[in-house]
């Protein structure tokens, strides 16, 4: 940004084109229409056309570096030929060589991990302002840059460097044509009236403004409604801290101030300098040939090089010498004086020297501490250059990184000098620019260099990512009748066995015994007979706290286990928070919350099942009850699964009639919805299918006949074989809907399942209202994956429809013959009463976990219905609206 | 159905001069005039004006013009510079 526009265009730039003749626009028109043109011709070139261009283009301006510079200086009357020459020489060689390789046609980037590729899509017609001070650099920059992002340019050029900056174009124009580029790819305005550039910036073929200029111009360019890139104000604070190499530092300084008398919008405008060093820097400049002003000289200075009225730098100033503008204002100085020095002693109107200046004066500042010196380098940062630049010389890492945090700049250069630096490739590697975004301190909408992405569009091509997917089960799985020897193998010093009174009278606990190595001390910890609360949970891990346990043995059914894995959760991980793990989450992978992984203490989980069910022994989940609020609590991780499971079948002889239906229903049905979970794979498949099959063989055997050890085992096993798959594919719709009945009304979880399962099925083997967004998801399965087990059940039926309503009247058929009950009705609920909890349930039921991995989005209304549903109770199954083209 | 004025050719080495020749056909002309850009690879400016042209002569015989197998990224171009609406075209 540029300080004479900082002064000349404080006018607004009107933005409608209002006094425009007939001539004008028809001109104006020409102008967009043919720019339009060769930019939709452009959008035909390949890469190497566009390099094939871009090269001799580059080139040809190196050649006409020092013509355009001496132009430049004759026509503004600023700065010094031999920085602009150099600023030419960057503008194209150092341009070049960060553009070269890079692609700007077609595919431009690739991030083949992510399956993501960046392609690029002009801009179209750019309409672009250029300043006084940098006036040919700045047009052969855009110009290079317009070719290799296969753009055309429309320029207008600050009044005052309208010849050099049309000769510019033109000496780009012709190189560019000569090497293929689409005619009328730059074209230059004529002469430069503020209706042309509103009506320009307003047009509708203008894809891009892109304003190098004034705050006017800027503030126009973002008020016209177009897209825009723009510049800040500068006001570049220095701090030369004690610990800097100063001889290197003081000469950087007088580079950067004095390069083109200035002009760098980037270059140092106070320099902050800890008082240890003070003296002797000022010294150093002195001897470098700057002249350090006394008080009257800086008074004096201060009432003529800025403007009492603004505050502002005086126009005429900028870009002249240290010797011209001393002679300008009477200050008598030796004739090769480079700089003139002002002390200051604040920053701020009183201050008027703390303003930018872009000629070769420089404020100092005397800071007693770094304290001191970073905030009068904030202050001076705050006084018209946020976003802009600033600069840092010291050995002090620490220093140079909080100076980072506290100054608000797009460029923080580091022991080197502002301005130079800042236009990048120099002397760092920051991308080589002539327009420096200043981020939204300085009214921008970027703090980079502008360079050529930001004369891109950027198509993202992202490809669907293969979800990772995964199968974990604990290491170790004993089962088979007496499969509980198998503890013999597990040393342990203090184990605690978890487990229900009704277990330990019926000697279950005795056996468990029998297997522990003797030398172990083994404490039990009974806890109730009921679904796990928290309160239980934590006097359990007192016990294991008191008994410093390093085992647990979990004996008992879903209750007992989960309770246990929370147990040894809090024992290991006291700061667990159990609310906050139990958070609502949509993908496991990317939940909020992480389980702790730092331990206290560390315990084996050994889990027994007595029942066979849930396969809570091998599962990641645990269920607590929350009886406060009459919810079920999920929590779920890997790290909740126990180490080892024995899953040894003399454990559950003894279950009651009631219990084994119950438990072998929640077991079915782990296995049908992991089966048509999004998240189900052939790992899962494998071992939902066959616990399926399990159960409709021998669930009824075990039921009828509670004594048949081969049906009881099978079942035992069908439980834990049922659990690898929902550890893995989770459940869906329905064990949502019975967390929620079943901690509302007291049904155990077994029974809640069965009086919602055919429903479930027939739900979700209709056509769904809603699909379930999932990346694991590949179409739509659910019908034809229950149409599979229906032939693995031989249950026959020629289409899809058949065969789901075959597996509907089988299920139904097996609910009845295990004695379940055939609706919530028949369980004593009054319609009345299920109504009045129905927004409750519905709400807990979508809240559950479960059903994130259905095959169907669940809809409230659908959820209250499949309620109702299973109120009413079931009868011939009724699948409504089955898709069309199902012949399996 | 309308019946084919002028049945052009453009040659990809010389889209302009062929355009020039279809545009003088329409003069008087009737129905369809159909340009077929089978071998043409890229457009420049020159062939924009040419077909602007072209097509601004037959709006005033009221002759609809088709522009047959347009590759993609002439396509593109003539959508960007809003042409493309003019044209009908065919395979
Ligand atoms: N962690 C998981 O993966 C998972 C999966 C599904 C369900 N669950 C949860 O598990 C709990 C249900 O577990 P459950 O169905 O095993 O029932 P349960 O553990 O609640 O036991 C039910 C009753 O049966 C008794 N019992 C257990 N084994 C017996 C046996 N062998 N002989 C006689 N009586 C016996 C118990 O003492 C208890 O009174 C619910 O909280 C449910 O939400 C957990
Ligand atoms: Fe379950």
């Amino acid at each position: 940004m540029i300080a004479s526009e900082v002064v000349e265009e404080r006018v607004q730039i009107p933005l409608a084109a209002e006094v425009l003749s007939e001539e004008r626009v028809a001109y104006l028109e020409g102008l967009i229409n043919q720019a339009r043109t060769a930019a939709a011709v452009f959008s035909q070139f390949s890469q190497e056309d566009v390099d094939r261009i871009v090269k001799p283009m580059v080139l040809a301006g190196l050649q006409q570096a020092q013509h355009l510079a001496r132009l430049a200086v004759e026509e503004t009357g600023i700065g010094i030929m031999e920085d602009k020459f150099l600023k030419n020489m960057v503008a194209t060689e150092f341009v070049y060589n960060y553009i070269k390789n890079n692609r700007t046609v077609g595919i431009i980037r690739e991030f083949p991990e992510s399956n993501l590729v960046e392609m690029a899509e002009p801009i179209g017609v750019i309409f672009s302002l250029t300043p006084i001070t940098n006036p040919t650099s700045t047009v052969l920059f855009k110009c290079i840059m317009a070719v290799k992002t296969r753009n055309a340019v429309i320029f207008s050029p600050h009044p005052k460097a309208w010849r050099c900056c049309a000769e510019a174009v033109r000496i780009m124009y012709e190189a560019a044509l000569k090497h293929g580029a689409p005619e009328g790819v730059f074209t230059c305005l004529e002469s430069h009236t503020l209706q042309d550039n509103a009506y320009l910036m307003q047009h509708k073929h203008v894809g891009l403004i892109d304003a190098t200029g004034g705050p006017g111009a800027v503030k126009a360019a973002y008020s016209s409604g177009k897209p825009a890139l723009g510049v800040g104000p500068g006001n570049t604070p220095v701090y030369l801290e004690k610990t800097a190499n100063v001889n290197p530092a003081v000469v950087d300084i007088i580079i950067s101030k004095t390069f083109d008398n200035g002009t760098i919008c980037a270059s140092e405008q106070t320099l902050v300098i800890d008082h240890e060093i003070y003296d002797s820097v000022l010294k150093k400049f002195a001897d470098l040939g700057a002249h350090i002003c006394n008080e009257k000289e800086t008074r004096l200075l201060e009432r003529t090089v800025i403007d009492p009225e603004t505050g502002f730098m005086q126009p005429v100033a900028v870009g002249q010498k240290a010797t011209d503008i001393a002679r300008f204002v009477g200050l008598s100085v030796k004739p090769d004086t480079k700089l003139l020095i002002a002390q200051i002693k604040g920053v701020g109107r009183e201050h008027p020297l703390s303003v930018e200046k872009l000629f070769p004066l420089l404020a100092v500042y005397r800071a007693k501490s770094t304290e001191e010196a970073l905030k009068v380098c904030i202050d001076v940062n705050h006084a018209g250059g946020l976003g802009h630049t600033a600069v840092i010389f010291s050995r002090n890492d620490q220093i140079i990184r909080k100076f980072g945090e506290v100054i608000n700049a797009g460029r923080i250069i580091v022991n080197s000098p502002g301005s130079v630096g800042a236009l990048g490739g120099v002397y760092n590697d920051l991308v080589p620019t002539f327009s420096f975004g200043c981020g939204t301190g300085g009214g921008n909408s970027t703090t980079d260099n502008v360079n050529i992405y930001h004369y891109l569009n950027i198509k993202r091509v992202a490809r669907r990512t293969q979800a990772h997917m995964w199968f974990r089960v604990p290491n170790q799985i004993y089962f088979n009748m007496n499969a509980v020897e198998n503890l013999r193998n597990f040393p342990s010093r203090s184990t605690i066995i978890v487990t229900n009174p009704a277990l330990e009278h019926m000697g279950h606990v005795d056996i468990v015994r029998r297997y522990i190595p003797e030398q172990t001390h083994v404490h039990v910890s009974v806890i109730p007979d009921a679904e796990p609360e928290v309160k239980v949970v934590m006097q359990g891990v007192e016990a294991l706290n008191f008994y410093e346990a390093d085992q647990i043995i979990a004996l008992g059914g879903g209750s007992v286990i989960d309770a246990a894995k929370i147990m040894k959760l809090k024992y290991e991980s006291p700061d667990a928070d159990l609310e906050e793990l139990a958070a609502p989450f949509l993908d496991l992978r990317k939940r909020v919350v992480r389980y702790p992984t730092e331990k206290v203490h560390r315990a084996r989980l050994i889990a027994i099942p007595t029942t066979s069910g849930t396969g809570s022994e091998v599962t990641p989940f645990a269920v607590l009850t929350d009886k406060e609020h009459g919810r079920k609590v999920t929590l779920a991780d890997y790290s909740l699964s126990p180490d080892v499971a024995i899953v040894d079948p003399q454990f559950v002889m003894s279950m009651p009639k009631g219990l084994t239906a119950d438990t072998g229903i929640d077991c079915l049905t782990h296995a049908l919805e992991a089966g048509v979970s999004s998240y189900a794979s052939p790992y899962t498949d494998s071992n939902a299918m066959q616990a399926i099959r399990m159960v409709f063989k021998y669930l009824p055997v075990a039921y009828e006949h509670p004594d048949d050890a081969e049906a009881r085992c099978m079942m035992h096993n069908a439980a834990c074989i049922a659990a690898m798959a929902f550890s893995n594919a989770s459940v869906g719709v329905n064990h949502a809907l019975a967390h929620a009945f079943g901690a509302r009304f007291g049904i155990a979880h077994g029974r809640a399942n069965a009086l919602m399962l055919p429903h479930v099925i027939a739900y979700n083997a209709s056509v769904p209202s809603k699909f379930m967004p999932s990346p694991y998801t590949q179409g739509y399965v659910a019908h034809k994956k229950y149409a599979t087990v229906a032939d693995l059940l031989g249950l026959g039926g020629h289409t899809t429809d058949e065969k789901v309503k075959n597996l509907v009247t089988a299920i139904e058929q097996l609910l009845d013959r295990l004695g379940f009950p055939r609706s919530i009705a028949d369980l004593g609920i009054s319609r009345e009463e299920f109504e009045r909890a129905m927004p409750e349930l519905t709400k807990l039921a979508f809240d559950d976990p479960s059903w994130r991995s259905n095959p169907r989005m669940p809809l409230m209304s659908e959820l209250a219905d499949l309620f109702w549903k299973a109120y009413q109770g079931r009868g011939p199954a009724k699948v409504d609206s089955m898709p069309q083209q199902q012949t399996a | 159905m309308a019946m084919t004025a002028v049945w052009q050719t453009i040659d990809d080495e010389r889209v302009v001069l062929d355009l020039q020749t279809a545009e003088e056909k329409l003069d008087g002309a009737e129905g369809e005039v159909v340009l077929d850009f089978s071998s043409v690879h890229r457009v420049d400016p020159s062939a924009i004006r040419a077909l602007e042209k072209l097509v601004n002569t037959a709006d005033k015989n009221a002759v609809k013009v088709a522009l047959r197998n347009v590759n993609v990224d002439v396509y593109k171009v003539l959508k960007l510079v809003k042409l493309a609406s003019r044209f009908s075209f065919v395979a």
